[in-house]
């Protein structure tokens, strides 16, 4: 049994390369399931453009089942669309109707710039990481097994809701101002809700919020909408616990 | 930011309890009002406090603007903001200005004159035709219905700075808690609603007695 599907118009971000100037286009796309996940329409409509010989629209995607934050769409004014709690490849069709026009743009922010059509350069994610977003372990053959440390059954949750962000960036597509801080938030809970995470507690804050800092973020104005958009519900309490962990470190300085 | 903005919160109240002095009694507006004027901490080392605290607000809220501005050079084609973010929170800039420039008003009917008779002119007794002139000169700002009306307007103003601004000055300073932060967000909404509805009443009170 066929069911019908929908007839779709697609307002695309298209951009050369990082140094072009980029314009919205205008795709039709016809007979889309309801069932799709938005990636597989884009799929089709990459399959129609290369079967047409144009260039199919480079956009980021991995796991496709919402863990590895690779997929990044600004979907009709809304990072990851109008669902909530769910990243572009966990977007369903079901979600728009036909006739619908969808405006598809990558992430806007300095510190992300386009590489190509919706795909933005993360790296800035990475270079914060490294500035702190990790913890010193010995390797040499003493290290102590992490379960051997009691903690508390409210920290461990807290620290381990904080990890499950997967630095996607919807919390910077989403900003006003282009801020970080959610991401960012979430990265130093995740280590300084623990104890194995002390050892470097104070650099952490200022390391990772300097680097921040360096790549053009914005600053937070603490409008909530990086939380509302998360699509793992990384909570406001990681920006207040930051704040904090700033604020008294640049004091003990 | 959130330093200054509740510094200026704390400021707000003390100035609307003198404010609604006017209302229940002359004499005792007056009174207040001639030992705010007058006393020596107050006017030498808590008004540059309280102008430093004004001023160092005004000139963060816009250079934090102009920062957070330059962190999207280009902007989204097509943006839903108000999907995940009230109006309030996305507009402070906008808020914060037409609170400025009632300040400009509001420092042109009061502030500036008061200067002038105690510092250029050296009258510290606060008499005029043998009584004390604060409230009349209060009472006589409010006659005019135009001033009146960029008063409440303003106030309106006040009310939505306020209504994000109460409780993101907490959030900024990292006073978070599970338990206490719906609480400070109600106190906030209470604050930011009555403070600014009492300055209205107020400023009506004075035209409408007239």
């Amino acid at each position: 049994m066929s069911e019908k599907g929908m007839n779709l118009t697609l307002k695309i971000w298209r951009q050369k390369d990082s140094k072009s100037k980029g314009k919205m286009e205008t795709y039709p796309v016809t007979n889309i399931s309801e069932h799709m996940s938005f990636l597989e329409m884009l799929d089709v409509l990459n399959e129609q453009l290369v079967e047409e010989g144009k260039e199919p629209v480079a956009f980021d995607h991995d796991c496709r089942e919402g863990i590895c934050g690779m997929c990044s769409l600004h979907i009709n004014g809304e990072a990851h669309g109008p669902d909530r709690r769910v990243t572009t490849c966990q977007l369903h069709m079901r979600m728009f109707n036909d006739g619908d026009t969808i405006h598809i743009e990558p992430w806007r922010a300095k510190a992300f710039p386009v590489i190509k059509d919706l795909i933005v350069d993360r790296s800035a994610f990475d270079r914060i990481q490294h500035a702190g977003g990790f913890i010193s372990v010995n390797t040499s053959g003493n290290t102590i097994d992490a379960n051997a440390i009691p903690i508390e059954k409210e920290d461990a949750d807290e620290a381990f809701n904080a990890a499950t962000c997967i630095g996607c960036g919807a919390c910077v597509a989403s900003c006003k101002n282009a801020s970080a801080m959610l991401f960012v938030g979430a990265k130093i809970s995740q280590f300084s809700l623990l104890p194995q995470g002390q050892v470097e507690a104070k650099n952490r804050a200022l390391n990772m919020v300097k680097q921040m800092d360096l790549e053009g973020f914005g600053n937070c104005t603490n409008t909530g909408a990086c939380e509302v958009q998360c699509p793992k519900g990384i909570s406001l309490d990681n920006i207040a616990r930051m704040n904090r962990d700033f604020l008294s470190a640049s004091v003990k300085k | 930011m959130a330093l200054s903005g509740l510094f200026l919160i704390v400021f707000l109240l003390q100035h609307f309890s003198i404010n609604l002095m006017s209302v229940f009694s002359a004499d005792l507006f007056n009174e207040v009002s001639h030992f705010m004027g007058t006393n020596s901490v107050i006017q030498y080392a808590l008004q540059p406090v309280l102008i430093f605290g004004v001023i160092f607000h005004l000139t963060m809220g816009m250079y934090l603007e102009a920062k957070n501005r330059g962190a999207r050079p280009q902007k989204y084609a097509y943006n839903k903001a108000g999907a995940s973010a009230s109006w309030m929170s996305r507009n402070m800039i906008i808020t914060g200005i037409m609170v400025m420039l009632f300040l400009g008003l509001h420092f042109y009917d009061f502030w500036f004159p008061e200067i002038k008779i105690k510092f250029i002119d050296g009258d510290w007794s606060g008499m005029e035709n043998g009584a004390y002139r604060y409230w009349d000169h209060t009472h006589h700002k409010f006659v005019d219905p135009i001033r009146v009306g960029l008063y409440c307007a303003a106030f309106v103003f006040l009310a939505l700075h306020l209504l994000h601004g109460f409780q993101s000055a907490f959030q900024s300073m990292g006073w978070r808690h599970q338990k206490y932060t719906p609480v400070v967000e109600k106190v906030g909404y209470a604050y930011a609603i009555i403070i600014p509805l009492g300055f209205i009443v107020i400023a009506l009170y004075h035209h409408l007695i007239h």
